[in-house]
């Protein structure tokens, strides 16, 4: 009788049906989580409401706005439109500058205040994320 | 002027003779019994155009020659000479033009190294490759040409982005290519085979060489560009699921299943239908994975001039490619039902398959990981990114089988394993391992479950490798290294990402700055002029909580041509912990922005990768010499 052999590939494929179904499930799940959004500040001025997930800001640091502190350093970015203020600790990169592109991390304490927890490298002089030049309206 | 055109010249050669090797091929696939001797001939013409053809462009770069836009873009009169070659391949057009070379000498290799292969299976697998070499072709020529003529001739370039002028950096990207060029060898012999119905055990037997070898080169290549980042970006760590390492990532995981998945095939010839997808499957996210990088969607070093004609042209190529192989696959494949082979519970293979299960998991995470915010942004306009706890999340909790079955799995035996026969001491080091996993995180304050169980079973494997090394009759030096080298990785990151702390402050010259594990001072910063960077050298002063003092010197490099600004960390380095120091100049502001970081164990995090590859040597190095 070939029942059992049939048996057995049923159920083989049975398993792998179901941890395809579960893996991609949990992969979904966390993607839901774990995604930081892009924001530009003048998106972040129409938000309705603010949660306390992780975000990403793009946009110019404001000429004159670098103020640095001993344990932080606090700047303006803006896109032209609007600005958001933001403070942040941690390390920063060598091409951070006013008047140069910039994108932060962080989550949002109100709509004009940014707690960043990471600011993004920029790899030569040249280069802008296509984050910032879009939030810049390509200018 | 003269090395550009000779260069140019010999590529559009190189061209026509995949030309001449595939009419002959044709020609002689149905005619004689052994190789027309032409077609080596003309193989080894074409590598030696296209090898002429790069060192045509090497010594424009040595030259300065600015009349090649190529050289003008990325090069630089004071760039030290060894910058000057390693920029050859440091951008766009160099680095497909090398592509290109390692793609012809692969092939003439597996021409050359296949004499006991039929002749038909040897022919076909030219002519796919010379496909795939056809498409590289075209796609330099059309697209990326390194050889562009510029006038006027200008007197300066642009030079090399300074974080790529890097000893590291200069030979990571061909280790890499040789990893990603070899799957393409597996590519085009699995196609050849699945037509010739020749997918068998001799066949498995021949190319376990080429998968090793890919292998072997694409975890180097992936190790290399890991300490890179660790050292010259500044972040201090090793691995950060930057959508361009995953990207190399996927082929790995792909051809790591590969690789064991073709024991089973040369064993027991089953599977047959699944080392092919894999085959096919490695190749094509290598392509992927070169789209994705060279096509500017991806934001990164990596990232040279961003120009969608070069994407479109590597998309259509790659659907070309899958499309091929899918026809193929479905039309010419058919499963050998002649063996049936039942699969027990408790075998090598159930172990491997079980391997391979979690592989596809692994790559499934990082493949949605790294896609779906592309996906998301063309659909919606909507931008996101995926972090590192999406990727933690998803994959640590699966490592704790995964390892078991690792430690497990090559103690049973092929096709069945009398239970009773398992060694007491795979019980013995169960309890152990689960004692000083429980032992360890509790005097350091961090038992909560997960890491008790993931530090069990890593130490469990840990413990099982070792004691195989001891064991008198055992065959396979490789597989032991291998699995070895994985337990000693998890390891080494487990506790590299538990006891690692980091201090980031801003410091002005001459501050002193106290935290619970000890004091930075800052003594004075000096300033050099280099070649072609301005060289600021910070002198800090550490003193652990131990009252160890350590120098530390970081530099900041601002390079003239183009003008940029690089931090050069300063690291200690010691059996037990890294001491990183980095500093930052905020421009326009007398602060220093300094980020020290003791990262626990950092180098076995490189000894245990280097490790695997031994391992992979290892087996190569045997294989080599059963011929």
């Amino acid at each position: 009788m070939y029942g059992k052999k049939v048996k057995l590939r049923i159920l083989f494929i049975l398993l792998v049906f179901a941890s395809v179904v579960l893996s991609i499930y949990l992969i979904l799940k966390s993607l839901e989580d774990n995604v930081v959004y892009f924001l530009s500040p003048s998106e972040i001025k129409n938000l309705k409401e603010i949660n306390s997930n992780k975000i990403r800001v793009g946009g110019m640091v404001k000429e004159t706005s670098v103020i640095v502190k001993a344990n932080e350093i606090n700047f303006i970015i803006t896109d032209f439109k609007n600005e958001i203020n933001v403070s942040y600790v941690g390390s920063v990169p060598n091409l951070f500058e006013e008047g140069k592109g910039v994108v932060a991390e962080g989550h949002l304490k109100d709509r004009s205040y940014l707690k960043a927890v990471k600011i993004l490298a920029k790899h030569d002089e040249n280069y802008m994320p296509p984050e910032v030049k879009e939030a810049l309206g390509g200018k | 002027m003269l090395a550009s055109q000779i260069g140019y010249y010999s590529l559009v050669l190189g061209l026509f003779f995949s030309i001449f090797i595939i009419s002959i091929s044709i020609k002689n696939f149905n005619n004689n019994q052994i190789i027309d001797n032409r077609i080596f001939s003309l193989s080894f013409l074409q590598l030696l155009f296209v090898l002429i053809s790069f060192i045509g462009l090497i010594i424009s770069f040595i030259n300065s020659d600015f009349s090649n836009v190529t050289v003008f873009n990325n090069s630089h009169t004071t760039k030290p000479l060894f910058y000057k070659i390693s920029g050859t391949w440091g951008n766009h057009e160099g680095s497909l033009l090398l592509w290109l070379l390692v793609l012809t000498i692969f092939i003439f290799l597996f021409l050359v190294k296949s004499k006991k292969q039929p002749k038909k299976y040897r022919i076909l697998t030219l002519l796919f490759q010379q496909i795939i070499i056809i498409g590289f072709f075209l796609f330099v020529l059309k697209t990326s040409n390194p050889f562009n003529y510029l006038f006027p001739i200008p007197s300066e370039g642009l030079g090399l982005n300074p974080i790529l002028q890097d000893p590291i950096l200069a030979i990571h990207p061909p280790i890499l290519y040789l990893g990603y060029v070899g799957s393409s060898i597996i590519f085009s012999s699995s196609l050849a085979a699945v037509v010739l119905k020749y997918v068998s055990k001799e066949w498995a037997k021949h190319i376990k060489i080429w998968i090793l070898i890919a292998w072997i080169f694409l975890t180097i290549g992936i190790l290399l560009g890991s300490i890179w980042a660790y050292y010259e970006l500044g972040w201090g760590g090793f691995w950060f699921w930057d959508p361009v390492e995953n990207v190399s990532l996927m082929p790995w995981l792909c051809l790591t299943a590969l690789l064991h998945c073709i024991l089973v095939l040369e064993k027991k010839l089953i599977l047959t239908s699944w080392v092919i997808i894999l085959s096919i499957s490695t190749f094509t996210l290598s392509m992927s994975g070169t789209f994705l990088v060279r096509s500017g969607i991806l934001n990164s070093v990596h990232t040279f001039a961003n120009d969608s004609e070069r994407g479109i042209f590597i998309l259509i190529f790659l659907f070309i490619l899958i499309f091929i192989s899918l026809i193929i696959f479905f039309f010419f494949h058919n499963e050998q039902k002649k063996i049936q082979s039942k699969i027990n519970l408790f075998s090598k293979e159930t172990a491997i398959i079980f391997n391979n299960w979690f592989m596809m998991y692994f790559l499934s995470v990082v493949l949605i990981g790294t896609v779906y915010p592309i996906f998301l942004d063309v659909l919606t306009g909507v931008k996101i990114s995926v972090g590192p706890p999406f990727y933690h999340k998803l994959i640590i909790p699966f490592l704790i089988p995964f390892l078991i079955i690792m430690s497990i799995g090559p103690n049973l035996s092929w096709i069945k394993t009398n239970l009773k026969k398992i060694n007491i001491s795979l019980i013995f080091f169960f309890i152990i391992s689960l004692v000083i996993s429980f032992v360890i995180l509790k005097k350091n304050n961090q038992s909560t479950l997960i890491n008790t169980v993931l530090l069990f079973a890593s130490l469990y494997l840990f413990f099982v490798t070792v004691r195989d090394f001891f064991n008198k009759n055992f065959k396979s030096y490789s597989q032991k290294i291998g699995h070895f080298g994985f337990s000693l990785l998890i390891l080494s990151i487990f506790f590299n990402s538990l006891f690692s702390s980091e201090i980031i402050i801003n410091l002005k010259v001459g501050e002193i700055y106290a935290f619970e594990k000890g004091i930075i001072k800052f003594k004075k910063v000096e300033t050099f002029n280099i070649k072609n960077y301005k060289s600021i050298v910070g002198h800090f002063e550490i003193e652990d909580d131990k009252k160890n003092l350590i120098e530390l010197k970081p530099e900041v490099r601002i390079y003239n041509q183009p003008v940029t600004i690089t931090s050069e960390a300063d690291i200690k380095t010691t059996l037990f912990s890294d001491k990183f120091l980095v500093m930052n100049v905020v421009k326009d502001h007398d602060f220093f922005n300094v980020r020290y970081q003791s990262k626990a164990f950092m180098i076995w995090i490189w000894i245990s990768t280097l490790l695997l590859a031994v391992g992979g040597i290892f087996s190569l190095i045997r294989r080599l010499n059963e011929k």
